[in-house]
């Protein structure tokens, strides 16, 4: 922990992990709502030629000109995917499909084409498929930090214009609110979040930290405010931890370590959190089943009770396991029954105690 | 103009890419009726109601409301989609939604505010969802789900009504509750245009009906246009046998 | 071409028509992000593959991959199967971890070996004329092109013996499960189709880029036919002239082959997508433009048609009503008038009235009759 600030390449990696992380988090909810979570791979994917071509044009590796190029690429790409979906039959899977594995082809056509001719200077474009923390100076955090705190700046900002597009778009539009612009504004701000990641986690795995923080986030929550926080704070935690432990072994590549960070993340959230989680579910359930047996065999006592006209008398156990199936542990749930003090040992058996009985007429009502 | 239809429908042709799905429709919506539009799976009424909306593009054809066109009157105009039409595990609360209906008057980036939440949960106590305002909407019933979306269209206190099965899929409390609302609407000088399913209770719950499949088939007060012809024309053959059920045809007098 | 860039081009070719069979399936279903997720989520089954036999080559290997590849399918399914997250977040969430996992695997064990990240990510076909396959003492071939060779034979079995079913299967799941097809049998087979073809040609291709090649020509077909057994043969042929286009720009202009492969690929679905003749951008453009004065046409037949004999028939007649109903602009009312009258559908009556001749009176019926 020491050297998280003594040391300034580990500050820069933790501090622009962090960035990226809240914005990829935060605006990674909108897509995953929208069921467009796989619209960020295809971006990322088509950020490449624009990377190429901005090096290519520019001829600097200045994060500013990497990340219009991205930009712009990523973006063509989106509009491409809906003008081919609109325009004909092809679907929007196909495309997304498509558009991901051709624009990285030809990203990767001008990435070979720079090599032939600019020699070494390329070195570092590589860095764009897996991402490489370490490498993260100052001016990179800033060129993340300006865009992605604009971007999240525009999505509070249209908060209420977003919520209404991510849940029900033909309904803003008849309250005469452009959603189509809306649309474009939030993809948009997805290809800000998507480039400002390229150089940390690459192009190849961008698309895990728009869709892993907003799918752990919408675990702990049914509150949209709460789950963007949560997202951001998601995709910061996993970022930071994964860009750390990257640069502390050195040679493993940040973006997979950030995705594996992510994906635990997402793991523990489906598990443990506490409403949605698969871990309280199966409790839950469990303990409905239990108190279902328990009631059953309440009840059961109570009907033998009154084929002798008196719900309190008492009934040996073998007597009450011969109404259900074999498997039915009676005696255990007699026992918790007891320590419940709705039935009582008796010298006949099992009774009711009365507010055994009282539970037991209750119930009978209530399931009939 | 003084008694200017609260919805006009002139001529009204609508194509998906290059297949007509509404041919040639002329309506006329009196203000402050409660109207039914009716017909097969298919037929259209959704599209209609979409067209109407200004959510499809028309090929043909003229719609005013209030005698002034669509853009101009969206205010006064209230849309309920169909319950399936959105995600109900979208992370939000009732109230939330129900203020969704405020949007439009609110326009761009101003949010909601204290006045916006009043008048949603006045909406949402005429239709007996108040004690609902903070749950999450993943949490509510089909019937319930229903509510929420009336609710929704209440707070935008418009003078039309467009309705797309608001009866689909609720349980027979939440049915009445809804006509009941229907009725207070109408008697308040609202319009209404409701896409409607059951044939069954159209007499029973609508004063006007329109019978569509492609074609406008009929329409007018419901006892002059449900008639067993018009809805053998709607329905073709299968009508028979539903009708048949009916015994309290009244709407057609040939049958014994 | 030399002999070894023949044999790069053969390879280039029989990878493009092994990935072009199952793909097909992919876009119909609907499941084209599977063979991106698939084709990301073979690496961790290579890389222990690898560290077991030592052995790019190795059957072993193949299969170990092609299990990951089910095996994530598998996860996908059971993700969305607790109701938590949707198909899309699904697809999402697997293959990214899957693939850090194996690019981590070679970073931490496999770092001297020749297996890396960017090669599995990347493929280069260049290097498969260096790895012969000899046969009883004769040097017969690459043998990255017997083991493609092998996989696009498999495709093609699996599609010509199952070719009933995964028809079905890719048009009504329903149907296919009433008709007692078993589909969930068909979807795994196809699942395995797909990696064991994602596997094969990672060497030759990359992951990324076999997307390309299962996706790409097949979205190409789909555009030009409406027959299943059309859209298979025209996905392979345009898979293969991707393959040769692709393969002779990259020895052209000294790029990566793969890379040039996929943007081949694009491009031939860039074309098909402009100048299809039935489903492609100008010819759509064009046919509305046509329809556009049929529809017009027809439409002013049924709005007469359905005004015949009613009291407001007179008003609804006139030219000058069109324009005011219909919402038509002058020009194109009178433009449409002028049609339908050299067309015969319609006459005019005296003084701006209109009417119906037989024909069109004819034509509006049947317009009806049939809608």
């Amino acid at each position: 922990m020491e050297h998280l600030f003594s040391d300034y390449t580990l500050r820069m990696v933790a501090l622009g992990s962090a960035v990226l992380g809240v914005v990829s988090g935060g605006l990674g909810t909108y897509a995953v709502l929208r069921g467009q979570s796989l619209l960020g791979d295809a971006i990322s994917h088509a950020a490449l030629p624009g990377v190429a071509l901005a090096f290519l044009l520019t001829g600097s590796k200045t994060p500013l000109a990497l990340m219009i190029g991205a930009a712009l690429a990523g973006w063509l790409a989106t509009l491409w995917i809906l003008s081919v979906t609109e325009t004909t039959r092809i679907k929007y899977d196909s495309m997304l499909a498509l558009t991901l594995s051709v624009f990285f082809g030809a990203g990767l056509v001008l990435l070979t084409w720079i090599r032939q001719r600019a020699g070494a200077s390329q070195a570092g474009l590589d860095t764009f498929l897996f991402g490489q923390a370490s490498s993260l100076v100052w001016r990179d955090v800033v060129a993340m930090a300006i865009p992605g705190g604009g971007a999240l700046a525009l999505m509070l900002l249209f908060w209420k214009e977003l919520k209404l597009l991510a849940f029900d778009p033909e309904y803003g539009r008849t309250l005469g609110l452009p959603m189509r612009r809306v649309d474009l504004l939030l993809t948009a701000l997805l290809v800000v979040a998507i480039v400002i990641g390229l150089q940390t986690v690459g192009v190849v795995l961008m698309s895990a930290m728009i869709v892993a923080p907003a799918a752990a986030g919408r675990q702990w929550t049914d509150v949209l405010w709460k789950m963007v926080l949560l997202s951001a704070g998601f995709g910061a935690a996993g970022g930071v931890t994964g860009a750390m432990l990257s640069s502390l072994e050195t040679g493993l590549p940040t973006g997979p370590l950030i995705v594996l960070c992510m994906g635990a993340i997402v793991a523990g959230s489906l598990f443990f959190a506490p409403n949605r989680g698969l871990l309280g579910q199966r409790l839950r359930r469990r303990r409905n089943a239990g108190r279902f047996q328990r009631e059953t065999v309440l009840l059961d006592l109570y009907a033998l009770g009154m084929q002798h006209a008196d719900p309190l008398r008492p009934h040996p156990q073998g007597a009450v396991q011969a109404m259900r199936a074999k498997d039915l542990p009676v005696d255990r749930l007699l026992m918790r029954l007891n320590k419940e003090g709705l039935v009582r040992r008796a010298a006949g058996g099992w009774g009711l105690t009365d507010a055994g009985l009282r539970h037991a007429e209750t119930l009978r009502k209530e399931r009939q | 103009m003084s008694g200017a239809a609260a919805i006009e429908v002139r001529d009204l042709t609508v194509a998906y890419r290059d297949k007509p799905v509404l041919w040639d429709i002329d309506l006329t919506v009196p203000p402050g009726v409660l109207m039914a539009v009716v017909g097969p799976n298919g037929a259209g009424k959704t599209t209609f109601v979409k067209a109407l909306l200004g959510l499809l593009p028309v090929s043909a054809g003229r719609i005013r409301f209030f005698d002034a066109p669509y853009e101009a009157s969206r205010q006064q105009i209230a849309y309920v989609p169909q319950r399936g039409s959105v995600d109900w595990d979208f992370p939000t609360s009732v109230l939330d939604v129900v203020m969704m209906g405020r949007y439009g008057r609110l326009g761009w980036i101003r949010r909601p505010g204290k006045r916006e939440r009043e008048q949603a949960r006045d909406a949402l106590a005429r239709v007996g969802m108040d004690a609902f305002a903070g749950r999450q909407i993943r949490q509510l019933s089909g019937g319930q789900q229903q509510r929420v979306f009336l609710a929704r269209a209440l707070v935008q206190d418009a003078r039309v009504y467009l309705m797309d099965e608001p009866f689909q899929g609720v349980d027979a409390v939440t049915e009445r509750a809804v006509i009941d609302l229907l009725r207070a609407l109408r008697s308040e000088g609202r319009t209404l245009l409701v896409v409607h399913h059951d044939l069954q209770t159209v007499e029973e719950y609508f004063d006007r009906v329109m019978l569509l499949n492609v074609r406008r088939i009929a329409s007018g007060p419901v006892e002059q246009a449900f008639t067993t012809d018009n809805l053998r024309l709607t329905y073709g053959g299968r009508i028979a046998f539903l009708r048949s059920a009916n015994t309290a045809d009244a709407a057609d007098p040939a049958a014994p | 071409m030399t002999q070894a860039e023949i044999e790069i081009q053969m390879l280039a070719v029989v990878v493009a028509a092994a990935c072009a069979l199952p793909g097909a399936f992919l876009v119909l279903r609907k499941m084209a992000m599977m063979s991106d997720a698939i084709s990301h989520a073979i690496l961790p089954g290579i890389v222990a593959a690898f560290f077991l036999t030592h052995n790019l080559n190795s059957p072993l290997l193949i299969l170990a991959a092609a299990g990951t590849g089910v095996f994530a399918v598998l996860l996908v399914e059971l993700l969305m199967s607790t109701e938590r997250v949707r198909e899309d977040a699904a697809i999402g969430l697997v293959f990214p971890v899957l693939f850090s996992v194996g690019v981590l695997l070679i970073a931490r064990y496999a770092g001297d070996v020749h297996l890396d990240a960017d090669a599995v990510l990347l493929g280069e076909p260049a290097f498969a004329p260096f790895d012969r396959l000899v046969a009883l003492g004769r040097d017969i071939g690459p043998r990255a092109l017997y083991a493609m060779g092998a996989v696009g034979l498999a495709n093609v079995a699996f599609v010509a013996l199952f070719y009933k079913e995964l028809k079905i299967a890719a048009f009504d799941a329903g149907l296919a499960a009433t008709l007692g097809f078993a589909p969930t049998l068909i979807h795994y087979g196809l699942m395995t189709s797909v990696s064991i073809t994602a596997v094969a040609a990672f060497d030759a291709v990359g992951s990324i880029l076999v997307v390309a090649l299962m996706v790409a020509p097949p979205a190409a077909a789909y555009l030009l036919t409406d027959r299943l057994r059309d859209m298979i043969l025209l996905s392979v042929g345009l898979g293969v002239v991707a393959a040769v286009a692709g393969f002779q720009a990259a020895r052209l202009l000294d790029v990566s082959i793969a890379g040039a492969m996929a943007s081949a690929a694009g491009a031939v679905f860039a074309i098909v997508w402009l100048a299809a003749p039935r489903y492609g951008v100008l010819a759509g453009r064009r046919r509305r433009r046509r329809q556009k004065w049929e529809f017009a046409e027809k439409m002013l037949a049924i709005h007469l048609f359905n005004h015949e004999g009613l009291p407001e028939e007179d008003t609804e007649r006139r030219v000058g009503h069109l324009e005011e109903h219909l919402s038509w602009e002058r020009d194109f009312a009178r433009r449409v008038v002028r049609r339908a009258q050299s067309n015969g559908l319609v006459r005019q009556a005296n003084d701006d009235l209109l009417a119906l001749t037989p024909k069109g009176r004819a034509a509006a019926s049947e317009a009806i009759t049939n809608l």
